[in-house]
């Protein structure tokens, strides 16, 4: 008894002991992830990686609509990055006003918003959570790397496109954290992730890193419509050169017109791009088939695409009071966002109310009428301010898309009209390299389009001027993500020199600060890196 | 010793053995002695004229005694003439002593009737790994047994013990049938990682019972300690401070609650049987418009041109809440058989539940079974302890917010149900429809019809748990002060259900999926919970009487698994259609993680006046990185016994009187993922694809991780007094405790471009808590045929965070919590250094002269012109400054008569209901319908245009409230079935009546968000207990 018991002790003893050293390393692994060895060792997991690079601007998680979300603090809806760029672009202009008292979001309107805000924290944080996962997938991509995985041949070049496609997302979401917030912290794929506090870097710093890495990718990215849709070709890298170098002067303080025409002529004359027949077609569930016009796209689809962002937002956020949902392809109506008078005062006059443009020459006037106000009087009233039809989630032929509760409408990012309309902006401003006649010439191929083929609407050489190009870019491109930008470098955006409805939170419009043309560093981030200084005002 | 009686061993309790042992051998050498002459006989009774069998009479100063028998007799015999005194003992009671004179050759009756101690400071308590004995205890431990355990209609364990115990906080979390509570121990030592304590049953350690993300970690249930039958528990232990639960290290910080089920008595079998029949009807509707009020309200309010509103009203009066509440009937069995049977002693019991929950369509059955063996083997050198429990649980669920809150909502002019053909594909249901618009025919984002939301979908569960646990205890031959320990427990759960929605339910109508409209869904659940415990302590005690000292330490080694897989299924609609979000990567989920550990703890006394309590825990925990994975948990505590000092020795006034100082250390790894030290890759759902060329790519998405991060730790300070006046017929204690923890696991942001998750739970800052407890408990009345027992409890709790950064950063704006409805993504709490754990954070509303809310007007706290975030003020926090607890109980021969009651003071909710629904944006609405809400409206006035109304202090509201608990009132009718049973018959009421300003439906809601809360019902009761021998 006494030995057996001294047995069992003894023996007990050892399997403790064994058991709390051996728990001391042991690493229980879940299931359902994998590490990064993994997910590298093929080349499909680099194109799965790859599509998590690009998917982060159309997702909001790794669960479709939402449930993993990818950014924190923020609802996961509206944390998708098109729908706060769009909130960020949009809401602060004449071109939108919003009837939701989601947190956050009349601050834009008013022009009141705080370094608290928390949807341009979330757009801040959406940003830089793709450049960090840019940055992952170029440290995952390097020669050394692919030869160490033993990737060779088409695998290898495949996955060297691809990595210059990520340098290709990071320099436009830096052009983005630069346009609307200034002076960003700045981490490259030379920073392990949790290496460093990121330093803050300034605009200018930023712009000249922005341009240099564009230039450096340019002979390393697929040639332009060579590479499969949706993702980014030498075009898209000359289309955001353009874009940068016409707002350069807001951004580092010198004019680079020149190099703006030099780009956008780039990508008019040897991108192969022509324009759709149709502007009614732009935006419809079934616009993939624009790819003769669109650079590059965020690609979105009801059934495989899922979120509450995106096109999945301007479809059902527009859709309100009398408009059937059958039209816009939605299951609801979330009776969100309108237009204001401002807008609407671009256009002539509608002729009818046919629907999408009310018999309007220019077709680009896409406004519900029926049941709304032209006036805005309650800004949460959804019948104060026209309605917009231009984003819709039906087929060109008007057949019913993949789903109504979510968008199949893909949103370009890059199209060849805002080519067309910065060569002839930088030209009126003074940039050589280009001329006149040619920048009439894009304008009207534009406005011909827009009236239906007829040369009616057509401009002379004279009604060229800048301030003319910003009222056609409102007509163009409105509700797609530009219209702040075009504000700033006109001078308007907070100045007297330009009131539309509620600006600054009144109702006849009133000037706010100037230091409103930059966005607040949010104190979210200020709060955990001690290097980041507060933009001038906040 | 061979000779020992064993026929009488049974008549024993627990923890007397060693006297009894000692009695028998004394017995029998009393019989050996060869003296004749005179006796003494009689009968040991209790305080209720029951007999008590087992009991000791003695004859002071000499070796001879006796000890009753099954009837409660017992015989002395071989006395010699003379005077005695002689004495009467049962554990648990009063010792009595009379004197008596024997003459020659006669035998003389002398009966007892002994008297329960008056307190409970004798009793031996349950501690971690062992006992102890209530009057020594060093440590802030508070135990309440099944006498004093509530009483009615009670389902879950906790409920047991619900305001009884100062420091101990227990908020049933709903009305809902099985629903669990969130039980906090000195408010828990937490932001982000768990705070509730952990729950030991019968030595096992159980796994927390939610997940990291709120979910409850067995499918199917709404809390796993549901899944234990209440009628089979006889004690709780609560071990408050660090220095009592350190020896629980890691898991600890919260506190801990030790449950102990009942075991095998001695004797011949006992049966008990027990029934109840409960009413529970709902007290309160949620105060919304009446059918007049909102007609003219409507009417008044309406300012379109073409009255749009106006024509939606129908000529109906609907009491929406009225449709989808009962009257609920319930009824609860329970069984037990209970003896010894040769040398084993057994319990067995079944019990059987079936509720019904108030909201139409809920209900619980439950059928729980137990057994319990505790032999002795080997002359009691090793005793077993073997429990097996198992429980089918099967529970049908509503979407209670969703129903509840439609209810509230819905227009009270409309008919429930319609003959209109344009109701047809919804059951007949009356819904907004909006035909010309819609392919479904259904008004997208408005309300659908409550009652068809609870009877056209079916969510039904089937749960099964088991918890095999064998302990054994062997006591070395050679070394008989040294014990062997060894535990093994399983516990394993399944739960399994189906969600089905019928395919003409408005909820799930026409919904386009590849082109096709599909309505409906069926969707199953499973999952699979394996908790393995495997442990072994060595245990020595020994008193050391040359130096009046006593000792007794315990080392021991545990191991404990946790493992829960999840399954994943295809959801698919009515018509068989599998509905693509379901698709999935993995046919399961399995999560696991282990824990091993060390520990041992030294408990010395000298004298009994002077104690000493000291522990150590290492732990090791794979949740956490290897390097950075073993904690090592101290605590230390003192007692001094001045009450066994000579001035105070023999004092009746001060009957009891000990000091107490106690510092420890404990941990806590719960609340967080198992993996998250891991730098993983996961791939996305088939929903979250993108598209490159013609095809879509799933995603592999990098998580975000947090390799340093570690268990929290928290250091607890606990100076306490116990007293005891007047023969302990008032005993009580009074503790203050100061906490801090450190390293708290908080969810912190990261600096953009670092990681990939911008907010994740780390291990940051600090946060202290501290408070006093004080009880009370006296026995105001203490006769043979009439007693009132009155007890008294209150704690006063403060907390706050002190820093949430790594670096001391006072400009931290905190994390904001508490979501809300009203809005998309709007919180109304935050976690903030220099503020408690979920203040609310608001707007001040600016009132006019007339004192009402000036629509839209905040106060501009910071002067800049602007009312923005930066606007908003830190407003009071959800959790009571004081809770007080207060029970009662009356006996007046057969009756009995008592309450419970419970207060909280200075409590916050923030209405939810009221300003969500309680605005005119809601009534009339611009999605073109119009809903009902709260009635606030009408004394608000606020219009909800306002983006800050949703947030505004208005509905931040003191909830403050004292509520009766229960009252209960028994008679006991005594022998039964000639004199073969006991009968007693009981009659209750829950939730009898609450006093409070709140003027939502219930303030006592414990993350203080009052949003579509499941009613607590008031529940009469009938109960019926028998017991027969």
């Amino acid at each position: 008894m006494k030995r057996n018991s001294l047995k069992i002790l003894l023996v007990t003893a050892t399997i403790g002991v064994g058991l709390i050293s051996c728990n001391k390393n042991k690493i229980l692994a879940p299931n359902y992830q994998v590490t990064s060895e993994k997910v590298y060792s093929t080349a499909l997991g680099y194109k799965e990686s790859l599509a998590k690079v690009y998917g982060s601007m159309a997702l909001t998680g790794n669960q479709g609509p939402a449930g993993q979300g990818d950014v924190q603090g923020i609802d996961e809806g509206t944390s998708d990055f098109f729908r706060l760029l769009w909130y960020a672009q949009e809401l602060p202009t004449d071109e939108a006003v919003i009837g939701w008292g989601d947190p956050g979001v009349p601050d834009f309107h008013a022009m009141s918003w705080s370094s608290g805000n928390v949807v341009m924290t979330g757009l801040y944080y959406r940003s830089m959570y793709q450049i960090t996962l840019c940055n992952d997938f170029i440290r995952q991509s390097t020669d050394a790397e692919i030869s160490k995985r033993g990737f060779s041949g088409a695998d290898a070049d495949n996955i060297r496109h691809y990595s210059a496609e990520a340098r290709f997302l990071r320099a436009y979401q830096y052009s983005v954290m630069m346009d609307l917030f200034g002076n960003p912290p700045f981490v490259t794929d030379a920073n392990a992730v949790g290496s460093i506090i990121p330093p803050q870097t300034d605009r200018k710093t930023l712009f000249n890193y922005i341009e240099g890495e564009l230039k450096a990718i340019d002979p390393l990215l697929v040639k332009p419509k060579a590479n499969e849709y949706g993702r980014a070709d030498e075009a898209a890298a000359w289309a955001l050169l353009a874009r940068i170098y016409l707002n350069a002067n807001v951004y580092t303080g010198t004019d680079r017109y020149t190099d703006a025409i030099t780009y956008a002529k780039k990508v008019i004359e040897t991108g192969g791009y022509t324009l759709i027949d149709k502007y009614d077609n732009l935006m419809t569930a079934d616009n993939q088939n624009n790819s003769n016009e669109f650079i590059l796209t965020i690609n979105y689809n009801g059934a495989k695409t899922q979120g509450y962002g995106g096109t999945t937002f301007l479809t059902h956020a527009a859709c309100g009071g009398s408009i059937p949902t059958t039209l816009f392809g939605v299951d609801s109506q979330w009776a969100g966002i309108r237009t204001t008078s401002s807008l609407v005062s671009l256009f002539p006059a509608n002729t009818s109310d046919v629907f999408p443009n009310n018999g309007n020459p220019d077709t680009r006037a896409e406004f519900w009428t029926k049941g709304q106000n032209l006036a805005i009087n309650d800004i949460t009233s959804f019948n104060d301010g026209y309605a917009v039809t231009k984003f819709r989630n039906v087929n060109a032929d008007g057949s019913p898309p993949s789903t109504t509760a979510f968008s199949d409408v893909d949103m370009p990012i890059f199209r060849l009209a805002e080519q067309y309309l910065i060569y002839a902006e930088a030209v009126t401003r003074g940039g050589t390299g280009g001329d006149a006649g040619t920048a009439l010439g894009y304008i009207n191929t534009l406005r011909k389009r827009a009236y239906s083929g007829s040369a009616s609407g057509n401009i002379t050489q004279d009604q060229l001027t800048t301030d003319f190009i910003l009222d056609e870019r409102g007509r163009e491109l409105f509700w797609e993500g530009f219209r702040r930008t075009d504000l700033i470098r006109y001078g308007k955006f907070t100045t007297a020199a330009y009131l539309w409805p509620f600006k600054g939170g009144v109702k006849n419009g009133a000037s706010v600060a100037d230091y409103r043309n930059l966005y607040p560093i949010p104190d979210q981030d200020r709060a955990v890196n001690p290097n980041l200084k507060q933009n001038t005002g906040y | 010793m061979p000779l020992i009686n064993l026929k009488n061993k049974k008549y024993m309790r627990k923890n007397y053995s060693k006297k009894y042992v000692l009695l028998c051998a004394f017995l029998m050498m009393s019989v050996i002695a060869f003296a004749q002459t005179g006796g003494i006989k009689g009968k040991v009774i209790d305080e209720t004229n029951l007999a008590l069998p087992g009991a000791s009479v003695s004859i002071d100063g000499t070796t001879m005694g006796a000890t009753t028998d099954a009837n409660g007799n017992y015989n002395i015999t071989g006395l010699k003439p003379g005077n005695y005194s002689i004495t009467a003992k049962f554990l648990g009671y009063i010792a009595f002593q009379k004197n008596v004179t024997v003459g020659g050759n006669s035998v003389i009756t002398v009966d007892f009737a002994l008297k329960p101690q008056n307190t409970s400071l004798n009793e031996v308590v349950v501690v971690g790994y062992g006992t102890q004995k209530s009057k020594d205890l060093t440590g802030s431990i508070a135990t309440v047994t099944a006498k004093d355990f509530n009483q009615g209609a009670v389902t879950t364990p906790e409920q047991l013990i619900q305001g009884k115990v100062a420091g101990v906080s227990i908020i049933s979390n709903s009305g809902a049938p099985g629903s669990g509570s969130t039980i906090r121990i000195r408010g828990g030592a937490s932001v982000n990682g768990s705070n509730a304590p952990l729950v030991i049953l019968d030595g096992v350690p159980l796994a927390e019972s939610k997940n990291p993300d709120g979910t409850v970690k067995i499918s199917g249930i709404s809390d796993p300690l549901s899944l234990i039958n209440p009628n089979d528990i006889e004690s709780f232990s609560i071990l408050k401070d660090a220095s009592a639960a350190a020896i629980y290290g890691n898991r600890a910080s919260n506190g801990v609650i030790i449950i102990t089920t009942k075991k095998g008595k001695s004797g011949k079998p006992v049966i008990d049987f027990s029934t109840q029949l409960s009413v529970s009807k709902l007290t309160k509707e949620a105060p919304v418009l009446s059918p007049s009020q909102y007609r003219a309200y409507i009417n008044a309010n309406d300012t379109t041109s073409d009255k749009r509103y106006v024509k939606l009203m129908g000529n109906a009066n609907t009491d929406w809440q009225k449709e989808i509440y009962q009257t609920a009937i319930s009824t609860d069995n329970n069984l037990s058989v209970s003896g010894t049977t040769g040398k084993l002693p057994y319990r067995v019991s079944v019990g059987y539940t079936d509720q019904n929950g108030i909201l139409k369509t809920t209900s619980l059955q439950r059928y729980t079974g137990n057994i319990n063996l505790s032999p002795s083997l080997f002359t009691d050198h090793l005793k077993i302890n073997f429990n097996l429990k198992g429980v089918e649980a099967k529970q049908r669920f509503a979407d209670e917010g969703g129903v509840i809150g439609s209810a509230v909502n819905f227009n009270p002019t409309v008919p429930v149900t319609s003959g209109d053909a344009a109701y047809a594909p919804y059951g007949g249901y009356w819904q907004w429809t909006d035909p010309n618009n819609t392919p479904s025919g259904l008004k997208g984002l408005a309300p659908r019809n409550p009652l068809a939301m609870l009877e056209q979908r079916d969510n039904r569960s089937t749960v099964y748990r088991t918890i095999a646990s064998l302990a054994m205890d062997y006591k070395f031959h050679f070394f008989p002060d040294l014990h062997a320990n060894v535990n093994l427990s399983y516990d394993g759960a399944k739960g399994t259900g189906h969600d089905v929605i019928q395919p003409d339910a408005a909820t799930n109508y026409d919904i386009l999926q590849d082109g096709t409209y599909h309505s409906g869904s069926n969707n199953q659940y499973k999952s699979t919970n394996q908790n393995k415990l495997f442990e072994g302590f060595l245990s020595y005690f020994k008193d050391i009487k040359s130096i009046k000292s006593h000792v007794d330490v315990i080392a021991g080694y545990s191991w404990q698994d946790f493992k829960d897989v999840n399954f994943n299924y295809l959801s698919h609609f009515s018509d068989g259609t599998v509905i693509n979000t379901s698709l999935f990567n993995y046919p399961y989920f399995i999560n696991e993680y282990q824990l091993t550990s060390l520990y041992g703890r030294l408990n010395y006394n000298y004298d009994q006046k002077y104690y000493l309590t000291a522990s150590l825990r290492s732990d090791v925990s794979t949740k956490f990185a290897p390097g950075i994975r073993t904690g090592n948990f101290p605590a230390v505590a003192l007692a001094w016994k001045i009450n066994n000092e000579d001035f105070l020795k023999g004092n009746t006034t001060i009957s009891t009187l000990k000091l107490r100082l106690e510092y420890g250390q404990t941990g806590n790894q719960e609340g967080i993922n198992d993996y998250e030290y891991l730098s993983q890759y996961s791939l996305s759902t088939s929903t979250a694809q993108y598209q490159f060329g013609n095809t879509y790519y799933q995603l592999y998405r990098p998580g975000g991780y947090y390799p340093g991060r570690t268990w929290e730790r928290t250091n607890s300070s606990n100076a306490g007094v116990d007293f005891g006046f007047l023969n302990d017929r008032i005993t009580g204690s009074v503790d203050y405790y100061y906490r801090k923890t450190k390293n708290l696991l908080v969810l912190i942001g990261q600096p953009a471009g670092t990681n990939f998750s911008n907010q994740i739970v780390g291990n940051v800052g600090e946060m202290t808590d501290q408070g006093v407890e004080f009880n009370i408990t006296g026995k105001i009345i203490d006769q043979q045929s009439i007693s009132w027992t009155a007890g008294f409890n209150v704690t006063y709790n403060k907390n706050k965070i002190t820093n949430l950064t790594t670096i001391p950063n006072p400009n931290y704006p905190g994390i904001q919590v508490g979501g809300i409805s009203g809005g998309t993504g709007n919180f109304i709490q935050i976690d903030q250094p220099g503020y408690a754990r979920n203040t609310f954070y608001d707007y001040q509303q600016v009132y006019g002269a007339n004192g009402k809310p000036i629509d839209g007007v905040f106060v501009d706290q910071n002067g800049d012109g602007i009312i923005n975030d930066k606007d908003r003020l830190h407003d009071h926090s959800p959790d009571p400054k004081a809770y007080f607890g207060l029970s009662s109980d009356f006996r007046y021969q057969k009756w009995n008569l008592g309450f419970v009651a419970r207060a909280s003071l200075g409590n916050y909710v923030y209405n939810n209901v009221a300003s969500n629904t309680g605005v005119q944006r809601n009534f009339l609405n611009p999605i073109g319908i119009i809903n009902n809400g709260s009635s606030s409206v009408l004394t608000s006035g606020l219009t909800g245009n306002s983006d800050k109304d949703v947030l505004s202090d208005y509905y931040v509201q003191n909830a403050s409230f004292f509520r009766m608990d229960n009252v209960h009132l028994g008679y006991n009718f005594g022998k039964v079935f000639n004199g073969a049973g006991d009968l007693r018959i009981s009659a209750n009421v829950q939730n009898v009546f609450i006093i409070t300003q709140y003027k939502g439906v219930d303030p006592e809601i414990s993350n203080g968000l009052d949003n579509n809360f499941y009613p607590r019902p008031r529940t009469y009761v009938l109960g019926l207990n028998l017991s027969v021998k």
